[in-house]
């Protein structure tokens, strides 16, 4: 007989361990599903988690992508983790990573082709600026209204979408691209150009960014008021009510950090990796962001690890869609499964699990 | 441009098939609510049930087939949100952000086989004689059996939340757990089926999309209605009847953005004035109810009506200035159903102000001692 017992306290050594061991099974599943395929569970498994980094035939190209592909994601689940900790749930960072790239990115081409240095930091406030306005939408819808922002925050995903589909086709479009859908690439526009800093690491601006957004958030959490505001928050709304806590301050806070990194990371993409805003720019780094500020137990050294982890998934699975031809949408069934089991296991976090033998009543 | 090619009965008609998806997500979803259980997968169930009561209908070549598979398929994810939350106690937020990814994930995994075929034809069911009135026979009566089914499950669900002792322990276990785990309710084996409840018709709603509206499979085909039934059920203050309405409000929309799209009326030509019409019928409903129940608070209602007419105006201006700039038209008609979800939900929250009027337990975690 298995009888649970609530812990007064969650147990740290399951915080830590949980996400180690859902990664863990995770994979096991992963290749039962594998397996069903017919494809071997050992060589899928191996192509994704191994081959990106220490294959030699591969390595070369996978290793930068690590840092490229987690830097959006780490950026974006830095913000999230701040609301998620206070119980604020923004699920729109895609729409404010979609602002953030078409603000920032209309700056940048309203100077083109002049070239100053300006221009790029000019650029970074804009896509932080329009992140931050679009996570502000839920936010006073919250605040002024008590609007769930759950859904408010989503709705503005398919809304950013569709203006994003909008600018390409219309406002932003490259006058010299045939008539294709899509602006100027800005890759190649020096000044409004993201570049990679240190040859073959991946390492661009957004990276730095992400870097920075780590340290500050872990700052803000252990030593500042309002990370602490925000931890009260998360734990006892109650008590945070007593304790004189601005309940919505907090939300508009949580949000508009929330929003200004998601806007930061579309940035950094469309200036680099991505080079261009076209109706297909957004590839659903704010919906993975979601599943890294879990795994990463919403703290910035967690969330640090969990964005290299999930940003090897999207480098592996694309690997093995290259080399077992496992289908695309696997790699995001994993990602989604990785979620669900972080959560089952949550369980060893909150109880104590108890082997008992049924007692005679 | 050719508003006169726009046909009220097409209008109605369309109205009734982008409706009922919705309609049936959002049933499904109050009754999950009204125990108690937020479940956010609802986009993630729709999908499964989109794709599975495809591949069902394309395998057997019957479409009664698919919508039981789509039932079933949506039912058996819910469960896998039960299993977090109801024995796992797992928060349920994030674990319905999980369904609806691994949802939408599944999906296009299963789905990769069937992209590009065609789904057997559903019959048009129409009701004998009704259909012959003129105008309201074409337009409501003839259509397949799953829009009425979908209007009498609201009936049935209504009837049952209110006259029978099923629906008083839902609402039992919804409003107070502690309480219904006391008087010998099982609050979880409830839960357990509201949530199933819920899947089944979420994945019924799907189903709709895959096989009658569209009828095709791609990725991503319930594009967001998941995401609008739960603001539906939050708009309907949790109760069927307001479902259907908010359900049909929403359909309509989507079918004038059809309508409008079919007959190349710029969206911003109708709209300022769609919205001042609305300020007025609000005022006329306002008072007229004011004066039976004799008290007509003047300035809010005026207040309300003002926000109508300026929006209206607002509007106006906005097509005028841009000339009824084409892909601003299109950016506002493709996203005038999510625009509207938003705008909904404001309004309705700002009423509700402080009270909320959802179910005292909607998403607390109950664990029996």
């Amino acid at each position: 007989m298995i009888s649970l017992v609530k812990r007064p306290q969650p147990s740290k050594a399951w915080v830590v361990a949980t996400p180690i061991l859902a990664v863990i099974v995770t994979m096991i599943l992963g290749g039962l599903l594998f397996a069903a395929m017919g494809k071997d569970p050992f060589v899928a498994i191996r192509t994704i988690f191994w081959d990106p980094l220490f294959n030699p035939d591969f390595a070369a190209y996978s290793r930068p992508q690590l840092l490229v592909k987690a830097a959006p994601l780490i950026l974006i689940a830095i913000g999230l983790s701040l609301g998620f900790k206070a119980g604020i749930w923004n699920i729109g960072a895609e729409g404010q990573y979609i602002i953030g790239a078409i603000t920032g990115a209309s700056v940048g081409l309203a100077f083109y082709p002049m070239e100053a240095w300006f221009i790029f930091p000019l650029m970074i406030i804009a896509g932080a600026l329009g992140g931050f306005l679009w996570g502000l939408i839920p936010a006073l819808c919250k605040t002024k209204f008590n609007a769930p922002e759950i859904l408010v925050s989503l709705m503005l995903v398919y809304f950013a979408e569709q203006i994003m589909i909008a600018v390409s086709l219309g406002a932003l479009r490259n006058p010299e691209g045939n008539g294709f859908p899509g602006s100027r690439n800005l890759a190649q526009y020096a000044s409004s150009a993201n570049p990679e800093l240190i040859a073959g690491t991946g390492a661009h601006w957004g990276v730095m960014a992400a870097f920075a957004a780590v340290v500050a958030a872990y700052v803000l959490l252990s030593k500042h008021m309002l990370g602490f505001q925000i931890r009260v928050t998360g734990e006892s709304p109650r008590a945070a009510g007593f304790a004189g806590i601005n309940a919505n301050r907090l939300i508009i806070f949580c949000l508009g950090t929330s929003g200004a990194l998601a806007g930061l990371a579309g940035l950094f993409e469309v200036t680099g990796p991505a080079g261009q805003i076209t109706t297909s720019f957004n590839t659903g780094y704010g919906f993975t962001a979601i599943i890294v500020a879990f795994l990463g137990r919403l703290n910035p050294i967690g969330i640090l690890l969990a964005g290299l982890l999930l940003a090897l998934t999207f480098i592996g699975g694309e690997l093995a869609q290259f080399m077992l031809s496992l289908p695309s949408a696997s790699i995001q069934v994993f990602q989604g499964m990785l979620l669900m089991t972080l959560l089952a296991m949550d369980i060893f976090v909150n109880y104590k699990v108890i082997w008992r033998k049924k007692e005679a009543v | 441009m050719d508003l006169g090619s726009i046909s009220l009965v097409a209008f109605f008609a369309s109205l009734m098939v982008a409706s009922t998806p919705i309609l049936l997500a959002a049933l499904g979803e109050m009754i999950t609510e009204r125990a108690g259980v937020l479940n956010l997968g609802v986009e993630g169930m729709m999908i499964i049930g989109a794709i599975c009561g495809f591949a069902v209908a394309v395998e057997s070549g019957s479409a009664a087939m698919g919508f039981i598979g789509a039932a079933v398929g949506g039912a058996l994810l819910s469960m896998l949100f039960a299993l977090l939350t109801q024995f796992l106690y797992a928060t349920q937020v994030p674990s319905g952000l999980a369904l609806t990814l691994v949802g939408v994930g599944l999906a296009s995994f299963i789905g990769q086989p069937y992209v590009g075929e065609s789904p057997p034809a559903v019959a048009k069911m129409a009701i004998p004689v009704l259909e012959h009135i003129p105008f309201f026979g074409p337009a409501v009566f003839q259509h397949d059996a799953m829009v009425y089914i979908s209007i009498l499950l609201t009936i049935a669900i209504w009837a049952f939340l209110k006259f029978t002792r099923g629906g008083l322990i839902l609402r039992a276990v919804g409003e107070n757990h502690d309480a219904a785990h006391a008087l010998g309710y099982k609050v979880r084996l409830v839960r357990v089926m509201a949530i199933g409840f819920g899947g089944a018709l979420a994945g019924l709603g799907g189903a709709y999309i895959s096989l009658i509206r569209v009828p095709q499979w791609t990725d991503g085909i319930t594009a967001g209605i998941g995401w609008i039934a739960l603001a539906i059920v939050v708009f309907a203050s949790w109760k069927p009847g307001r479902v259907l309405f908010g359900a049909y409000l929403f359909g309509g929309l989507t079918a004038l953005q059809l309508n409008l799209q079919a007959a190349n009326v710029p969206l911003l030509l109708v709209l300022p004035y769609l919205v001042m019409l609305s300020g007025v019928i609000y005022l006329a409903i306002a008072v007229a109810a004011g004066s039976w129940k004799k008290t007509l608070d003047v300035k809010p209602t005026l207040k309300t009506f003002a926000q109508f007419i300026g929006t209206g105006l607002v509007l106006l201006l906005i097509g005028v200035l841009t000339n009824y700039a084409s892909s601003l038209d299109l950016l506002l008609l493709s996203s005038a159903p999510f625009v509207a979800t938003i705008v909904v939900l404001v309004v309705i929250s700002a009423r509700s102000k402080g009270a909320s009027n959802g179910p005292a337990m909607l998403g607390k975690i109950f664990q029996a001692h």
